[in-house]
Formats: structure tokens, sequence, C-alpha cells
């Protein structure tokens, strides 16, 4: 199979790999780069467990293609603590017991952080659209829900 | 057998290559990408182009043109196109809406195509690069047999007049989920009755249909109960809705007045 090079900013550093010519994003990040955070639940685009941001934007690894995504700033849940210090959203998760078998929760956070960072102070309708991609087959939705309220306050809390 | 993109900086470009066998166009990749990794093996090479025309919204008193590169999110984000928000809005969730394009919509088999319905209400036009322009409608009865080299490079439309257009997908998944019927209609007034309409359908075949018997049957009538009653029958003339996951096609034969009813009066 023709190997091709990919190079983009994962998570603030700069990543350069060869992948399979039309292999998708997840494949480069789990199996060449080693970020596991973004999960393959579906490949169908249906479960939004891999859930990333390029270039700002919420996209689904499973059905981009790694050669697409050159040059782009490629973001997952991995990097969203800053060192030991969790993000917002991590904490709420955890504080809201927003997990359980934890499958879902990195595309959720992903979800749940394109959302706050384009509307700080949302609604629970906001809320239910932003992860209207993800599906968690544990909680019931309402503990995550909840979480994201509980981050956004959180935020807002700090940030006055 | 191993899968590669090619990717081209125009659509010109992009166009001559898919005239090879066992290629395949990608616009955003959500059905592509997904029959990839379902093991699909109709295709082996995977075209794209980033041609900046292609990723195109131009609205002018003339008309509307977007590119066939324009994703859900774009078209949610230019205030210009407010009115066909409820229909990017419809497909899918928020990371598939920054994906999926105008485009692929066109193609997409139902349950999808919620934008197409939308697009075919508004009696849009789509350029095929080499064909040129073709009414939607027509297009979509033809698109099979453009073959595996007809490349869309946009749709236009002029906007609807204030308050005449509506649309309505019906899921039993909320917020999201693939559609039972989807509903578009263009509906213009005159002293109290209806002077023209345009009514497009989803799921009610697997594309999107205009349904013209609903519509001769609502104009010259006012936008009643008693107005819309012979459209709503006439809207189940002929129509062959299909079986799917979602619905089965009695249901979605008898749930299509309901809905269109209340389309139509609300
Ligand atoms: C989880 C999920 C949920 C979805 N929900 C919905 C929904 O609610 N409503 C809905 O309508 N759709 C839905 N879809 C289907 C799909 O995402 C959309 O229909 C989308 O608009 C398809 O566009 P695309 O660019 O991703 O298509 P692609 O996957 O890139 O292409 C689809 C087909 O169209 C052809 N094509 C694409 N662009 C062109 C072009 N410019 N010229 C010629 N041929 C072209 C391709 O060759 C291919 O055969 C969903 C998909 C997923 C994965
Ligand atoms: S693995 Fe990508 S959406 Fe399920
Ligand atoms: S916590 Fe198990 S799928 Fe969501």
């Amino acid at each position: 199979m023709a190997k091709v090079p990919v190079q983009f900013t994962l998570n603030g550093s700069e990543r350069a790999e060869f992948v399979e010519s039309g292999s998708t994003l997840l494949a480069a990040l789990r199996d060449k780069m080693g970020d596991t955070s973004p999960k393959g639940g579906c490949l169908q685009g249906t479960c939004g467990a891999c859930t990333v941001m390029v270039d700002g934007e919420l996209r689904l690894s499973c059905l981009t293609l790694a050669e697409t995504c050159n040059d782009a700033q490629i973001r997952t849940t991995a990097g969203l603590a800053n060192g030991e210090v969790l993000h917002p959203l991590q904490r709420a998760f955890e504080d809201a017991f927003a997990a359980q078998c934890g499958f879902c929760t990195p595309g959720m956070i992903m979800a749940a952080a394109a959302l706050l960072e384009r509307n700080p102070n949302p609604d629970r309708a906001d809320v239910v659209e932003a992860i209207s991609g993800n599906v968690c087959r544990c909680t019931g939705y309402e503990p995550i829900i909840q979480a994201v309220l509980l981050a956004a306050r959180a935020n807002s809390t700090s940030a006055a | 057998m191993g899968m590669s993109l090619q990717t081209f900086s125009t659509a010109s470009e992009a166009q001559a290559a898919l005239g090879a066998s066992g290629v395949r166009y990608m616009g955003g990749g959500t059905l592509v990408v997904r029959a990839v990794n379902e093991g699909d093996l109709s295709f082996s090479t995977i075209v794209r182009t980033t041609d900046p025309a292609l990723s195109a919204i131009e609205t002018s008193d003339a008309g509307v043109r977007v590119g066939a590169s324009v994703t859900m999110g774009m078209v949610l984000a230019h205030p210009g196109l407010s009115y066909l928000a409820p229909a990017a809005r419809a497909v899918g969730g928020p990371a598939v809406r920054n994906m999926a394009t105008v485009g692929g919509n066109l193609f997409a088999p139902a349950p999808y195509g919620d934008f197409t319905v939308a697009l075919l209400a508004l009696d849009a036009k789509v350029s095929v690069s080499g064909s040129g322009e073709m009414a939607l409608e027509a297009f979509l009865q033809e698109r099979d047999s453009l073959g595996a080299s007809a490349l869309v490079t946009s749709v236009t439309f002029a906007a609807p007049a204030t308050d005449s257009f509506r649309f309505l997908k019906v899921s039993r998944v909320h917020p999201k989920g693939a559609a039972v019927l989807t509903i578009a209609a263009d509906i213009r007034e005159e002293a109290g009755s209806v002077v023209q309409a345009r009514i497009a359908l989803g799921c009610m075949a697997d594309r999107a249909i205009r349904t013209h018997a609903a519509e001769a049957a609502l104009v010259g009538r006012p936008r009643t109960k008693e107005g819309i009653a012979p459209a709503l029958t006439a809207a189940l003339e002929g129509i062959d809705p299909p079986t799917d996951a979602i619905a089965s096609a009695w249901y979605r034969r008898e749930v299509l007045p309901v809905h269109l009813g209340r389309l139509l009066l609300g």
C-alpha cells in the first residue's frame, strides 16, 4: 500500500508520520501517534466516540482521511489537561459522575468543549444539541448534560 | 487492495481524474469514508478537490450560488441563508454538519438527503462540470445515469420571499435522527389564496421528489383546513415510500398528510 507523509499540529506539538493513503485520521492518531483518546466505536459516524477538533471545528476522525489534515491544528481530549490540572470539563465529568465505562467520554468532552468555546453560557437545550452526535450507552445522558452545565458555571465563576 | 486519495487544486483536474475506473469523488466524505470503513470494494481511488470556488457562497439580488463543497455548518453560519438554516441543522449532529457538503447531499439516498428536499422546493439548478446547468428535479432523476465523471460544482436558486419558505423534518430520535419524512414548501399567497406552490418530499421515494399534484391542488385556494384538504389527498397520488429501519412504507403514507397539513397551516 502506498505510504504518504502527513504532518499536522496535535495538541500543540508538531507531528509527522507516514500513513497508508486513504487511511483515517482516527487510525493515524491511535496507531501511529499513540493518542488513544479518540475511540473507534462504529466507524460509521454514528457514535461520536472518535470526535476531535480540526482547525477549531468538531469532526469525526473515523470519517476524516488523515491526508486531508496536512498543516491542520488537531485537538483531542488528551490535550485538554494542563499538566496535572484537569480541564474544567474533565473535572465536571468526574464531579457529576458523567462517565461510567468511559468509552464515550473523550468524544463527549470534545463536543462539549466545542460548545463552550462558542457559547460560554449554554442552556440545557444547547447542551443537548451539542452532544446530539454522541452516543452514551451507560449514563442515560442526564449526568453528562449536568456536567457540561457545571463546567460552564465553573468557567464563568473563575472568569468573574 | 489498498485505497488511495488524490487531491486536486482545481475542479476541472478532479473531474478529469473521475473518468478512470474504480474512482469515487469525495465531498465531505461522510458517506464515502463510511463505505471504505465498511469494506466497499467498488472503488479503490478517492478523488477530491480543494478548489476554493466550490467552497464559495454568493448571495446577490440576481440569486444565490452555493458551491458543492460548502458544508451544512457553513450554510448555518451564513447570515444571508437563514431560511435554509432549519434544513442544514437537520443534517446529523454538529460534527457531521462540519463535514457534510451540499454536493454530497444531492447524492445521499433516503432516509438522507434532507437539505436536497429544501433545495428542490426552492427550484434550484445544479451545475455539473462539463454538462452545464440542469434543474434539480431533472438532475435527481438522471443522477445515476450521469456517470462517475459527473462533478457537481454548485447549486443556484432565487431566495424565497419573506416567510414563504417552510421546512419540516420528522424523526423519531431527538434532537438528531434520520428522517421518517422531510417536507419543504415555498408557498406564495395573494389576497388570501395561494398563487404559487412548490412542495418537495423526502423519504417518499428513494430520493427527494416534488409533489406536483398537491401543488396544483393548492393553487387558487386559501391556506385553511378546508382549503388545503384536496392537496393533502393529492400528495399521496402515486407515492411509493421506502420501508427501512426508521419506518415502514405504510407508516410514511399514513403520516404524510398529517405533517404536510401542519406545515401548510403553521
Ligand atoms: C452519522 C451520520 C448522520 C447523518 N445524518 C444525516 C441526516 O440527518 N440528513 C441527511 O441528509 N444526511 C445525513 N447523513 C448523510 C450525509 O452526511 C449527508 O447526506 C451529506 O450531505 C453527504 O455529503 P458528503 O459531502 O459527506 O458526501 P460524500 O460522502 O463525500 O459523498 C457522497 C456521495 O456523493 C458523491 N458526491 C459528493 N460530492 C459530489 C460532487 N460535488 N459531485 C458529484 N458527486 C459528488 C460522492 O461520490 C458519493 O457517491 C448522515 C451521515 C452520517 C455519517
Ligand atoms: S467511531 Fe467515529 S462516529 Fe463512531
Ligand atoms: S459512559 Fe459508557 S458509553 Fe458513555
